[in-house]
């Protein structure tokens, strides 16, 4: 079975179909691609898969583990194992990020039917995670994201990989707002996370960051839908030639 | 509002609400008589309506109608049940005040211990002497009423120097249903006292029961005072409480109240600063929910230079609940070199919940700092997409978000101990959410 079916998938917002019928199959342990051009509708589709509002499918289905994800809630959907990354990680003064992760985790673990973590027993397990990663301790007594550089929010999303575990990262535009140095950082955080069991759906609008993380596949889209796929060869094509070619196939 | 009159001997005509409670209030007959004039001003007044600019948003009238007769002194089975809610609300390491339905209870109160510390009376026989605890600047019908009402409260003095080592705690407990308490209490508070005096309202298995409280504080030069009001009565409840208080010089005052419960609430506060140099902090939140109407008031009164004022107010307000907030800052025309300011936010989580904010500024110096704010939303859809979208189910999620709204004013308590108590409560609040 495959671990992302997104079959035939059909979506609009606010009147506008924005998805004309997108299929796309993920496989665990793989690294997917998607790259197109600004309004090809990649990151609605990463909103989607999370469970983002304001989306309404009018068509089509997203099957996860063979079990229908638009019947979940978002955090339904975390607890399942779907984890996106957010191209602009949102900052909320006030939570801690301790409590955020702590509360979050032991919610995941909650829905799953397992026990939550103590305190202690957390503490140790951030520590770990943040040592692997090179996160500094003094970036998790701060609230979340609050005044964190660009590369210092989408290294916090890293981490929340690492410690949620999730078997499906959707890597939303991962590299925009990146310096090429937070970007290798990024990028290596993700490369250490990758394992036969995770699959990554990695969403860019440019070749760079397929530099860092390389794909197994690449996926064009154009116009709401998947116009052409292929190995990590297609994305240097793409690189060479645009995506006007595309524009015009869709 | 009680319209059955009677006369009295010298043919006043007083309500039965203040003929019925006479026999059991404390004083003297020159108490008494004072305690019937203020009757008598409140007769002439009525509750509060909304004609009365400073009661526009909470019109007693409306929302209350009648003032109920006075709780009976509490007996054997009332006093088992405040033991429980003593032991379910006090403050760790506090040195507990109780109060039954307006009736100081010693065997429940820490007097032995606090005695070390601080002078501790009762109102009751405060007033049985003079009645000048009664006496305060306010012509306000429920202040009025009060007065003439008080059945018992605490006199606290702390002397000159006194270095306090524990909180002291007063704990209202109302345990009868349909029927009012009417307390007042004066603390006295000496130079250079550190000080943290906290007081609760706690229902035990009462409904429908109705609170006035009044609190005069001084606080003399140099102190360092806490003073943390936790109201959270019967969702059914009346709480009114009027605060005064007077501050010396180079003080550091620092307020908070918090409310959490009853069906129709008002803080007043009327503080002065008094004496040059001090420093008010005063907080609060107002967490209310289904038909709840939560009223703080607030008047700082900068009556001499040189002091600095911060306020910190944030309303959560869910379902049909309606929050006010009324701040004054006046600045008196010799208060030059005053810093004041006021901020208040309200979040509000239903179509239906309701927000009032109204700031005045009333400056009469012309070498002043002076400002506020005030704002009103909902919460962010994209804080709360990504907290969902890491596994919060979404009462959690805006759970985490209201205590990070609050959070500011909360924070503004210094003590450990008590601010994880406000965030218990706060927490159990999140809980009752429908």
């Amino acid at each position: 079975m495959a671990l992302l079916e997104v079959k035939d998938l059909k979506v609009r917002v606010e009147e506008r179909e924005i998805l004309h019928g997108l299929t796309l199959t993920v496989n665990e342990g793989e690294i997917h691609a998607i790259m197109g051009p600004n309004g090809s509708g990649k990151s609605t589709l990463s909103h989607v898969i999370a469970g983002k509002p304001g989306y309404e499918v009018t068509d089509g289905q997203i099957l996860f583990k063979g079990e229908d994800l638009l019947e979940m809630s978002p955090d339904e959907r975390a607890a399942k194992g779907v984890f996106l990354a957010f191209q602009y990680p949102v900052e909320i003064p006030g939570v801690a990020t301790m409590t955020f992760l702590r509360t979050a985790l032991n919610a995941q673990r909650k829905a799953r039917g397992e026990s939550e973590y103590s305190t202690p027993d957390f503490l140790k397990k951030v520590r770990e995670v943040s040592k692997s990663l090179n996160i500094p301790q003094d970036m998790l007594k701060r609230g979340v994201n609050v005044g964190f550089s660009g590369g210092e929010k989408k290294r916090n999303e890293v981490l929340q990989m690492a410690l949620f575990e999730p078997s499906l990262c959707i890597l939303d535009e991962m590299d925009s707002g990146l310096d090429i140095d937070a970007l290798r950082i990024a990028a290596d955080g993700v490369n250490a996370l990758h394992s036969p069991k995770r699959a990554m759906v990695v969403i860019t609008h440019y070749q760079r960051l397929l530099n860092y993380i390389v794909p197994d596949f690449v996926h064009v889209m154009s116009k709401g839908r998947v116009v052409k796929s292929g190995g990590k060869e297609l994305a240097l094509e793409l690189e060479e030639s645009g995506y006007a070619q595309f524009e015009d196939a869709a | 509002m009680n319209v059955a009159v009677a006369k009295t001997g010298k043919g006043r005509a007083v309500s039965d609400l203040f003929t019925s409670a006479e026999g059991r209030l404390p004083g003297s007959p020159s108490v008494i008589a004072v305690r019937r004039e203020a009757f008598e001003t409140y007769e002439r007044l009525g509750l509060p309506h909304r004609r009365i600019e400073e009661w526009k948003y909470t019109d007693l009238r409306a929302l209350v109608g009648e003032v109920l007769p006075l709780a009976a002194a509490p007996d054997a089975a009332a006093l088992k049940r405040a033991a429980d809610a003593v032991k379910a609300h006090a403050i760790a390491g506090a040195r507990k005040l109780v109060l039954v339905d307006g009736v100081f209870v010693a065997d429940l109160s820490d007097v032995k211990a606090l005695t070390a510390e601080a002078g501790v009376k009762t109102s009751r026989e405060t007033l049985e002497k003079d009645a000048g605890l009664l006496q305060t600047a306010s012509t306000d019908a429920v202040i009025a009423l009060n007065a003439a009402m008080a059945t018992d409260g605490v006199v606290l003095s702390i002397a000159d120097g006194a270095q306090l080592s524990a909180p002291i705690q007063v704990i209202h407990i109302a345990t009868a249903s349909s029927a009012s308490a009417f307390t007042r209490s004066q603390v006295a508070i000496g130079k250079g006292v550190r000080a943290t005096i906290v007081e609760s309202f706690v229902a035990a298995g009462a409904k429908a029961y109705q609170i006035n409280d009044a609190v005069l504080v001084t606080v003399g030069d140099d102190a360092d005072v806490a003073h943390i009001r936790l109201m959270d009565d019967a969702p059914d409840a009346l709480n009114v409480t009027s605060h005064f208080v007077t501050v010396g010089a180079n003080v550091k005052f620092n307020f908070f109240n918090m409310t959490t419960g009853a069906a129709v609430s008002r803080l007043q506060g009327f503080i002065t600063l008094a004496g040059e140099g001090s420093e008010l902090s005063a907080n609060g939140v107002n967490l209310l929910q289904k038909t709840e109407h939560g009223d703080t008031t607030l008047v700082v009164d900068h009556a001499v230079p040189n002091c600095v004022s911060r306020e910190v107010f944030r309303a959560v307000i869910d379902d049909r609940a309606h929050s006010v907030f009324q701040g004054r800052i006046i600045v008196r025309p010799d208060a030059q070199k005053t810093d004041g300011k006021m901020m208040t936010r309200a979040l509000l989580l239903s179509d239906e919940a309701e927000a009032d904010n109204k700031p005045e500024l009333e400056i009469f110096a012309d070498d002043v700092s002076c400002g506020h704010g005030a704002t009103a939303g909902a919460l962010d859809d994209s804080l709360l997409f990504y907290l969902k979208a890491r596994g919060l189910p979404e009462k959690q999620a805006q759970a985490l978000l209201i205590q990070a709204f609050v959070g500011e004013a909360v924070e503004q308590i210094a003590d450990d101990v008590l601010r994880e108590h406000v965030i218990g409560i706060a927490e159990r609040w999140l809980e009752r959410r429908s």
